[in-house]
């Protein structure tokens, strides 16, 4: 497909899927690479620091490369809601809120209670997490309803390269869902060893489910190692179904989108029946973003939760 | 679709946002909010007690107004009393006055009565001479008869 693809411009539908869903890489080609280019097989002398032009490059490279779009747009949403609700924090007063102010007091009152409902031990840091992840992922989310092509190709015209990948929805990159998932997941780690101390934390991870009592602690030996395994199954699961369930949602969401574009070029009366389909599928997917943003921020709480909470009763 | 270092650049972009939101947005909007809870618990409170206030207040007016009605009811009471007292007063001494009147009255008929009666006494001496001067056609010795007369008119 990559070395089809820079040769011949034609469109085809496989082609039109898989160049929407191709990041825009920037990342290390090493030496001796043979890039297939219009001009011909051309061949790196060291290894270059470039743009990927076909999704076999940025295959390619590895570990050793980012996705700029992805990147690009999550922290210039991420900056969105940084300048929003900052500015709403600044001009907080407790008069009548009005306006904007009154929505953003809105959108935090609602996280406010929900982590009040959700986390019962003290911290403030919970709070602030619950409200970044929520804002930040409906955001990225949010750009799902951008219809497909157009900021894609906007970009694509700005730069003047018909073939530039653009990727305008961070969450359908699993790298975006997995990065924050991971994070989510250190944190975990972290509030774990520090209100249980790392003994406990490993005591959570080794003497969970079952633990003999005193009289029989022979039984331990036989009953750790089976704890520690269904433990830290349950504790990677965490982060990686936090992700992937965001990651899916999205992605599935935005194939469909893409198909639903695909009708667009073929007739009249299939555009039309597109439009719609478009439409629907919009309508629905505004509840879709919403519950994945709301759903990753919720788990993320109850993981915390889960950090904070030590099992003195039961030990 | 592969992963990279996008992992970790977006892993450090959220921590990033995580923690500006927890020095710059949270806490103002926490306090914030506190403060407005606060605020219009204390408005609620105040309506509370304004409203106890006034169920007070409009009990202690009902009250007094009761007690007005009373008083007004015992002072047109005593007002009554005291205007048919005057009254009876009014008529005692009227009939005292009328009694005194009539009493002087009469007293003063009985003084003029006398009076005519004596100043008469003292004619009748004269009447009686001059009218039997005529009778007998003549004169009479005053002087002679005049004990006789004032006997007479003693008896009168």
């Amino acid at each position: 497909m990559a070395s089809s693809e820079s040769a011949n411009t034609e469109l085809t539908v496989t082609g039109y899927i898989q160049h929407h869903l191709q990041n825009l890489t920037y990342g290390k080609l090493p030496a001796g690479y043979q890039r297939h280019e219009a001009g011909g097989v051309h061949t790196l002398e060291q290894d270059t620091w470039t743009f990927a032009h076909s999704a076999e490059e940025a295959k390619d490279m590895g570990f050793m490369a980012v996705h700029v779009d992805t990147l690009g747009w999550s922290i210039f949403l991420g900056l969105v809601f940084a300048f929003v609700f900052g500015r709403a924090a600044k001009k907080a007063s407790i008069e009548t809120p009005k306006g904007m102010q009154s929505f953003i007091e809105f959108v935090f009152e609602g996280i406010s209670k929900v982590v009040n409902d959700t986390f019962h031990f003290k911290s403030n840091f919970v709070g602030p997490l619950a409200l970044t992840i929520f804002c930040w992922v409906f955001l990225m989310n949010l750009m799902d309803l951008i219809p497909v092509d157009w900021l894609p190709l906007a970009a694509a015209k700005l730069v003047g390269n018909d073939h530039l990948y653009f990727k305008v929805v961070p969450t359908t990159d699993p790298n975006a869902t997995m990065g924050m998932a991971i994070s989510v997941f250190i944190l975990m780690i972290f509030f774990s060893c520090r209100e249980k101390g790392v003994w406990g934390f490993v005591k959570e991870l080794t003497c969970h489910p079952f633990f003999a009592p005193k009289e029989k602690w022979y039984l331990n030996i036989l009953l750790i190692p089976i704890n520690t395994i269904l433990e830290t199954v349950s504790l990677l699961a965490k982060p990686v179904s936090l992700g992937l369930r965001l990651f899916g949602n999205m992605y599935a969401g935005e194939v469909i989108f893409i198909l639903i574009a695909i009708t667009f070029g073929v007739g009249f009366f299939v555009g039309i029946l597109g439009g719609v389909m478009q439409w629907v599928w919009a309508v629905f997917h505004i509840l879709v973003i919403l519950i994945q943003a709301f759903v990753f921020m919720v788990l993320t709480i109850v993981y915390m939760g889960m950090a904070f909470d030590s099992h003195d009763e039961q030990h | 679709m592969n992963i990279n270092l996008t992992l970790i650049g977006q892993s450090l972009t959220f921590l990033v946002f995580i923690a500006f939101c927890m020095k710059y947005v949270w806490p103002a909007l926490f306090g914030m909010m506190e403060q407005r809870e606060k605020r219009i618990a204390e408005g609620l409170q105040a309506a509370d007690r304004a409203d106890k206030d006034l169920e007070l207040a409009q009990q202690k007016a009902t009250n007094q107004l009761k007690e007005a009605k009373q008083q007004a009811a015992a002072i047109i009471d005593q007002a009554n009393k005291r205007s048919s007292q005057i009254i009876d007063e009014a008529k005692e001494q009227a009939r005292a006055e009328g009694e005194r009147i009539r009493a002087a009255a009469h007293a003063e008929v009985e003084h003029e009565f006398s009076q005519a009666r004596e100043a008469l006494r003292g004619k009748v001496a004269t009447l009686a001479v001059a009218g039997a001067e005529k009778i007998l056609g003549a004169s009479v010795d005053a002087k002679a008869h005049t004990a006789m007369l004032e006997k007479l008119a003693a008896d009168l």
